[in-house]
């Protein structure tokens, strides 16, 4: 964008010369368009560029990182390692996909790592506990997850309170419950082999890829279709970039954030069954933490806290970098402690680097 | 004393030029500020203004020209150089901090200290020493927030002031202020004036600048133009300059057409707050004004009909048939849009594209193939609208925020077309739009009519009403105290109406302010209730 430097530079009078605006209205408009559309023709392109550049940036962030560790670590570049990072992915992958969505409304999710084990003690209380078959629990589970995310946007939509207490009570809750209805113990699927195989099996023949990658890749699709060609995700936009004018323009806000909301529960519902059937195991007391992960690969990604800006490319690089840094450095014998420190110091750097680019294009 | 003051004049910009990569921002601009003196600066939105203030206040830095200061050559390179130097420069937007005190903002960073301490009573002291020399009523200990708009500016009036300031630099200060605030900010600023003193002032109201300044310096496109003295010249010379070209602010529409079906029907529509059996018809075709003082509730029966806001009584009558609208969403259904007065707050999707602030309104219906959005169609129908409204942009995929106010206004025109609305309520459609392009709404608005839609204008400016109006709705205190025709529609009839009292001694408002309504009489009115200064 050339034309941006003051904001009243911005306001073109390159392209809006006072006569050109008296011979403009209605009737005769055509003659007057073409004209200013080829003089703003390249600056416009450049703001195609730089939409492509954000995603680009965080890509190569990723190559680059990939290459250290390439070259620090013999291991890092085998196809065994890059199953296991992507392998390693799945989970907060997942739950970023979810939260992408809300974060993009100008929300946040906090419930999501605490809803993910709620999500998985459910998930042994369907299978092993009742007895339910394991598809059928699988889809009882995930449903359950888009029951926490329900309750979360009536809290948020409904009695209008702030995103992030709504999904703090809710992590609280979500935690709670998973101790109780467990009572503090850990649930197996010994008797669901087809349960385990959910994430470890491999469906493809001859490639020795875990089925829990298939699955985020094809929720990552899900998400990006949702996001990007659905009228839920144009509302997901325009809520985060103008909420009251969303709603004047005759959208029903409070309705479309409880989906979006519960949108977020159903990727924490599938985030709790992928972790309790690579484990074979629910595990009530995990799952704190889980969501700051999440959150970090998607603010990683380019998504911004702000609302109204993001993609879903952008989240699962994010949620890629984050564990291309855990698998490195582990294969680097560092010791988990300083891994978490290293996970902080990417996270300011990404977003500054973002803010920063925003800032060179805005002034 | 300079020896050479008297001779130079306080501040020169000689020659000053500045380049942005693709745009000449200034192009040998030259502006010239006497000792003493108010001098007006105008030009529409993208003349230079904002960025010859940047130049002066040291953010940018001109590529050829020189600035003087009387006579001395001079750069400032940052903010606080041109404050040291006595150019004080009061932006549009406020840089005061809502949660401080009035004094705490007075003196933000420069805070009268015992060692690590601030001191509370010091600070008060000096405070209400600078606004008592200042003449101005403010209590030091209030939070900023707390105050009305008027008093905000107020407060960063005295802040630049208390810099010691020379030269003050005004960009339209009175954007929100209605004309008893604007009485006050005169004063303040003849009192500032000094031999040793002068101001520029920016604005975009003709009838203000008649009235505060000496001078008036034309600036269009980077350029300038002219320079005229304000007691000899007349503001369409003034506004021709500007635009290079006439205006025709008489151009009314055609007679009432009597014989249009009513479209809408609103009986006895009351809210809570303010509205009080508000009554109207609106005929196809036809574009009812609504005119009034600031706080009449023109603002309210748009929300109130649109259901933004609850009402608590009235019926609304669309096409012969009853209609409960109690949301937006349901007004859209029916085909009725409210173009907020504040477009940017409750109207743009400003980061989103031209195609998505258009689409925004039909994405749930028109657009929506099972789910998905029909991007063809969007981008189609996009396109259809930039054509056929002029919306000035080279793509309908480029963000709002980098179109002018008329185009961003027109964006929002053209999602209600899109919706299919037949009815469209516009609040204050050319607020914050340049002259220029104002012509462009009207004219927009009027063509929107004779293809049948039926249109609501409300608008603080009475000449804007009367300019578009079919008939005047005039609302007081609200209530309607009077819907007249075409003909009947004068300023002298409308202010009037506007400024009759309602016998409801329960909710008089106290305080009647014009408003930002330019009349032939706005001196000898009563200085406002601040508690009172709502929306209108």
């Amino acid at each position: 964008m050339t034309t941006q430097h003051t904001p009243d530079a911005a306001t073109d009078p390159a392209s809006n010369p006072p006569s050109d605006a008296a011979t403009a209205p209605g009737t005769n408009s055509t003659a007057a368009r073409p004209a200013s559309a080829t003089a703003e023709g390249r600056s416009l392109v450049g703001e195609e560029m730089r939409a492509r550049l954000q995603q680009l940036l965080a890509f190569a962030s990723l190559v680059v990182i990939g290459a250290f560790f390439a070259i620090a670590s013999p291991i890092f570049l085998t196809f065994g390692n890059i199953t296991n990072v992507l392998f390693s992915t799945v989970v907060i992958g997942l739950l970023a996909l979810g939260t992408t969505f809300v974060i993009i409304t100008g929300g946040i999710d906090l419930s999501i790592g605490t809803g993910m084990a709620l999500c998985a003690v459910m998930s042994g209380t369907f299978i092993t506990t009742w007895g339910i078959p394991w598809p059928l629990g699988v889809v009882l589970a995930v449903l359950f997850g888009g029951l926490i995310g329900f309750v979360n946007g009536v809290n948020v939509a409904g009695l209008g309170l702030p995103p992030f207490i709504a999904t703090l009570a809710m992590m609280l809750v979500a935690q709670g419950l998973a101790l109780v209805i467990s009572k503090s113990a850990p649930i197996y699927f010994s008797d669901s082999p087809g349960y385990t195989q959910l994430s470890t099996g491999n469906l493809i023949p001859g490639l020795d890829v875990p089925n829990a990658v298939l699955v985020l890749a094809l929720a990552t699709i899900v998400a990006a279709v949702l996001l990007g060609r659905t009228v839920l995700g144009r509302y997901t936009f325009a809520i985060g970039s103008n909420e009251e004018a969303t709603a004047l323009s005759g959208i029903n806000v409070g309705r479309w954030k409880i989906v979006i909301y519960t949108l977020a529960g159903l990727f924490t519902g599938l985030a709790g069954v992928m972790i309790s059937a690579r484990l074979g195991s629910a595990q009530p007391a995990t799952g704190m933490g889980y969501e700051l992960q999440a959150i970090a690969a998607v603010v990683i990604g380019g998504t911004s806290l702000a609302g109204g800006k993001g993609s879903i490319v952008g989240t699962i690089i994010g949620a890629l970098i984050i564990s291309v840094i855990n698998n490195g450095l582990q294969l680097m014998s560092i010791p988990q402690e300083w891994q978490n420190v290293i996970l902080g110091a990417v996270i300011i750097v990404a977003v500054y680097a973002d803010m920063a680019r925003k800032k060179a294009t805005a002034t | 004393m300079n020896m050479r003051q008297g001779v130079d004049p306080l501040l020169v910009a000689d020659g000053v030029s500045k380049s942005f990569p693709g745009v000449k921002a200034l192009d040998d601009m030259h502006v010239e500020l006497r000792h003493g003196e108010v001098l007006a600066l105008v030009g529409e939105n993208g003349a230079g203004k904002s960025t010859l203030m940047k130049l002066l206040s040291g953010i940018h830095t001109a590529d050829t020209g020189r600035f003087l200061l009387d006579g001395q050559p001079f750069e400032a390179s940052s903010p606080s150089e041109a404050l040291q130097l006595g150019i004080s420069i009061i932006h549009q937007e406020f840089n005061l901090v809502p949660d401080l005190t009035v004094a705490q903002n007075l003196f933000l960073g420069r805070e009268p200290r015992r060692g690590l301490f601030t001191s509370d009573r010091a600070l008060e002291r000096q405070a209400r020493e600078l606004l008592d020399r200042l003449g101005l009523v403010l209590d030091p200990s209030t939070r900023v927030g707390d105050l009305t708009v008027a008093k905000q500016q107020m407060v960063e009036i005295a802040k630049a002031l208390s810099h010691d300031a020379r030269v003050l630099i005004m960009d339209e200060p009175t954007a929100a202020l209605n004309d008893a605030e604007v009485e006050t900010l005169h004063q303040l600023i003849r009192d500032f004036v000094s031999p040793r003193t002068g101001v520029i002032y920016i604005s975009h109201r003709m009838d203000e600048l008649k009235r505060i300044s000496d001078r008036i310096t034309v600036i269009r496109d980077g350029s300038y133009i002219d320079t005229l003295d304000t007691a000899t010249t007349t503001m369409p010379e003034v506004i021709a300059r500007m635009v290079g070209r006439a205006i025709d602010t008489d151009a009314r529409p055609e007679n009432v057409r009597e014989d249009r079906p009513v479209v809408l029907s609103v009986d006895g529509l009351s809210t809570k707050a303010l509205l009080d059996d508000v009554s109207f018809d609106l005929r196809e075709g036809e574009i009812l004004g609504f005119a009034g003082l600031m706080g009449a509730g023109r603002t309210e029966v748009a929300r109130a009909l649109v259901g933004a806001d609850r009402s608590t009584g009235g019926r609304i009558v669309l096409r012969g048939r009853d209609v409960q609208i109690p949301n937006p969403a349901r007004a859209a259904a029916l085909g009725i849009g409210y173009l907020s007065e504040d477009r940017k707050h409750l109207g743009l999707l400003l980061d989103q594209s031209v195609a998505d602030n258009v689409a925004l309104a039909s994405f749930g219906d028109r657009f929506a193939r099972g789910g998905f959005v029909g991007e063809k169609a969007v981008r189609r129908e996009a396109e259809q609208v930039v054509t056929r409204l002029a919306i000035k942009t080279p793509s309908v995929d480029r963000m709002v925020k980098n179109l002018s106010g008329g185009n961003q206004q027109k964006v929002i025109i053209g999602r209600w077309l899109v919706k299919d609305c037949d009815i469209l309520i516009v609040d204050e459609p050319t607020r914050g739009i340049d002259v220029g392009a104002k012509d462009e709404i009207y004219r927009l608005l009027g063509e929107l009519a004779e293809q049948g839609k039926s249109i609501i204008v409300i608008s603080s400016e009475l000449p804007e009403v009367l300019r578009l109006s079919h008939r005047v709705v005039v609302m007081s205190e609200g209530c309607v105290t009077g819907i007249l025709d075409r003909d009947d529609a004068t300023q002298e009839s409308v202010m009037e109406l506007a400024t009759q009292r309602h016998s409801a001694p329960a909710t008089v408002i106290e305080a009647e302010e014009l408003a930002d309504m330019p009349t032939e009489d706005p001196t000898d009115t009563p200085a406002p209730d601040p508690r009172q200064a709502g929306r209108s």
